[in-house]
């Protein structure tokens, strides 16, 4: 080639300014595709609960409510223990970067653990999805509308937990790279990027959140 | 045209194809030109395979008796065949071969914005043509390329999770290039390069690539709930567990009608661009056109329910869809007539890419046409899963988006080989495909309205002359497909060379040599003027 590119800087790309806005904007259109893959299942459960509305407010009156508040409460840390991350990267403070994507992982590893822990219950009371579901602990026009609430249940918060899972690899990624000293003031836009990531996720929480637990609990 | 004499430094001149020749070259292969020849190996080893089922389904039907093949053979036949054909070639073909390719080129870029996604998507492509392939050799599936439910939950005894998944891998390819598309238009246009200077054929990706991104991940997880519930019984859309089939229509349809369009829009932008080539005029109306893409992309999300007249819609809904899908003819027409206005008084040449192009409008337009037909409530429920059907959509991606996508490969060959095929034989093709495709499609119109459903292995004797002429006119087209496999190949070792601008067109893409270097051009163009500037449509053609 016969300028000299800049290290870092992508052969095809004129300047790191349109490096980071393409690496930007490509992971805002991937953050829609994203929103439009959960919502096929926003679109099942909104259809679904309009019709069966007692046997959803049944069936989400035994999900438990402390685990989901606490689960809530320690994502939105995560939120800023990532946003304080893209701080450090932008400011090439590289110890506290490590720490604070470090604490990100913790956090989103607690929620994941607690995840676990409310399936196991849901598995020992009978209410996974299948053969084994406790079809007689429900009035019999009811039971197989509570089976779909927690059909759908499993689907959105089990594909959820897999978004934090790839998000945690990501994280781990970061980690090393930022021990290493990979990222700059000018050019961390892989930190950016995962963080618009990890954001998204929560805010798919968020909504699942008060969908799943919360809505007509009080009637 | 073509005989300009090269020069031997010409000759000698380093190019995107003999940079290297290492087969790790092509398999590592970031640069999108290289990536796009991978994707044209790929699509057209599918092509075929698909066209191999359609043979079977058109030995079949040419008595009617079901003597040929066993009626569950003949479902997996033309299950197979839509699903090659829509997943495999018709969604990936243009975007993925001549998108890959000149989008970069035509914007002054040096490759897409991201490389590595675009080379990781032919391969998550391939991923899902193998198991979609594994499938078919296990023993296939046989529950439509619509998989509806409860028929692919439950009572189909075929492969249908394999196959679902290799469509769902499939996806993530599509919306790969989507992605890549979207950013590459916005971030990296040449300096002075604003969006109504963009050729056409980018405007018609844009769209393209919107439905791409917004309406596959919606398939991505209907699949996802199809293979939860066939594997799980947990009722999502199975009556038998509480779910609703219809669900799982409304969620299919609302990114297989947008496909269609998927399979379209880049059609539309080829034709744009050969129209003007060989007319040797700007597009007329070319905002107009630009915004028809977006607009047919918009509404495309807004018409699914057309498929559902007669599957417990109500008859509000379905007036409603009815009115929205008529929309659709409004920027569909515009094209048409926008293309019409700029060849009257054009200076025309029929070279073999204005052949199809020229083709194109006329069987669009027939598709188009019988597309509103089917938009009303009363006809669609006379001519409800027919023939009609299945002749307005090959009409529509037959006659529309393969005729693009063959004119397109005959104007931008020169350019991607460097290398002229040969013009009698070329149009010769030209008109064997056309003639063979409107003798294998019309006859489907009057089957359909006579009332031969689809899907059947077998029908009544009453049927029979019109379902020959079908099978004869298939056997045409597929020679005439034939043809062009040939010559091109031929002309890739011994056609003549040429040059950088076989057609005297106007466009980045031409500025380059042919083929392009590895980096498109050797300093970044500088664009100041208008797409399509051909200074005056009397202006004789240049060599
Ligand atoms: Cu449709």
């Amino acid at each position: 080639m016969a300028d000299a590119h800049p290290a870092g800087l992508a052969h095809h790309f004129e300047s790191f300014e349109q490096q980071r806005e393409a690496s930007f904007f490509g992971m805002w259109v991937f953050l829609i595709t994203e929103i439009m893959f959960f919502g096929g299942l926003f679109a099942a459960y909104v259809v679904y609960r309009s019709a069966h509305e007692e046997a959803f407010v049944l069936g989400s009156s035994l999900l438990d409510i402390r685990w989901g508040a606490f689960n809530t409460v320690v994502l939105i840390g995560s939120s800023l223990t990532m946003a304080l991350s893209v701080w450090a990267a932008r400011t090439s403070k590289r110890k506290l970067l490590v720490v604070f994507l470090l604490l990100t992982v913790l956090l989103g590893s607690i929620f994941l653990g607690v995840k676990a822990i409310e399936y196991s219950h849901k598995f020992h009371e009978h209410l996974v999805p299948g053969p084994s579901f406790a079809m007689d602990h429900f009035p019999a026009d009811e039971a197989p509308y509570v089976q779909m609430f927690f059909n759908l249940y499993f689907m959105m918060t089990g594909l959820h937990a897999l978004h934090m899972v790839i998000g945690i690899g990501l994280l781990l990624s970061l980690v090393v790279m930022a021990a290493r000293g990979a990222f700059t003031p000018e050019n961390h836009n892989l930190v950016e990027g995962v963080g618009l990531y990890w954001h998204f996720v929560d805010i798919v929480w968020i909504f699942l959140f008060p969908l799943l637990y919360l809505l007509g609990r009080s009637a | 045209m073509g005989d300009q004499m090269t020069t031997p430094a010409e000759r000698k001149r380093l190019n995107y194809l003999n940079a290297d020749y290492g087969v790790k070259s092509w398999l590592l292969a970031t640069d999108h030109k290289r990536i796009a020849l991978l994707y044209l190996l790929s699509i057209t080893v599918f092509f075929f395979l698909g066209g191999l089922m359609a043979v079977g389904i058109r030995l079949e039907l040419a008595t009617p008796a079901g003597d040929l093949v066993q009626p569950d053979t003949y479902n997996r036949l033309f299950t197979m065949h839509g699903i090659l054909m829509i997943f495999f070639f018709l969604i990936p073909s243009i975007p993925a071969v001549f998108g890959n390719f000149l989008i970069p080129l035509m914007i002054g870029a040096k490759d897409l914005a991201f490389p590595k996604i675009n080379l990781a998507s032919w391969y998550v492509y391939s991923i899902g043509g193998l198991f979609t392939l594994w499938s078919l050799i296990q023993g296939g599936v046989d529950t439509g390329w619509t998989f509806y439910t409860p028929f692919s939950t439950t009572y189909s005894n075929t492969y249908v999770i394999a196959t679902a998944l290799g469509i769902f891998i499939v996806g993530f390819s599509s919306i790969m290039t989507g992605l890549n598309f979207i950013v590459t238009i916005h971030r990296m246009r040449a300096p002075g390069l604003t969006w109504f200077r963009l050729p056409l054929f980018i405007w018609a990706h844009y769209a393209t690539s919107l439905i791409q991104i917004l309406g596959t991940p919606v398939l991505a997880i209907t699949i996802l709930l199809v293979g939860a519930e066939r594997l799980f019984h947990i009722g999502i859309f199975d009556p038998a567990y509480g779910g609703d089939p219809v669900l799982f229509q409304h969620l299919f349809w609302f990114y297989s009608h947008p496909a269609v369009y998927i399979m379209i829009l880049p059609s539309m932008g080829v034709i744009s661009e050969i129209i003007a080539a060989f007319a040797r005029k700007r597009i007329f109306g070319y905002k107009v056109v630009a915004f028809a893409s977006v607009t047919i992309a918009v509404l495309g999300f807004l018409v699914w329910g057309h498929h559902m007249f007669v599957s417990s819609q109500s008859p509000f809904t379905g007036v409603v869809f009815s009115f929205l899908s008529m929309l659709v003819a409004i920027p569909s027409a515009v094209k048409v007539f926008n293309w019409t206005a700029t060849l009257f008084e054009g200076s025309v040449s029929l070279d073999t890419p204005m052949l199809y192009a020229l083709g194109f409008i006329g069987l669009f337009t027939i598709g188009g046409l019988t597309g509103i037909m089917l938009a009303n409530l009363g006809i669609d429920i006379h001519v409800h899963d027919t023939y009609f059907v299945v002749a307005h959509f090959h009409y529509v991606m037959v006659g529309g988006a393969i005729m693009g996508y063959l004119g397109g490969l005959h104007y931008w060959w020169p350019k991607i080989t460097g290398r002229l095929y040969p013009v009698f034989w070329s149009k010769l093709a030209a008109l064997v495909v056309f003639v063979g495709f409107n003798l294998t499609f019309f006859p489907q119109f009057l089957l359909g309205y006579l009332g031969m459903p689809r899907r059947y292995y077998s029908y009544p004797e009453d049927f029979q002359v019109l379902n020959v002429m079908s099978s004869a006119g298939a056997t045409v087209l597929g020679v005439g497909y034939l043809i062009p496999m040939i010559y091109l190949v031929w002309s890739m070792r011994y056609g003549k060379r040429a040059g950088a601008n076989p057609w005297g067109a106007v466009g980045l893409e031409w500025e380059t040599p042919s083929p392009p270097p590895t980096f498109n051009f050797d300093e970044t163009p500088t664009v100041d003027h208008e797409a399509y500037e051909y200074t005056s449509p009397t202006e004789t053609r240049v060599a």
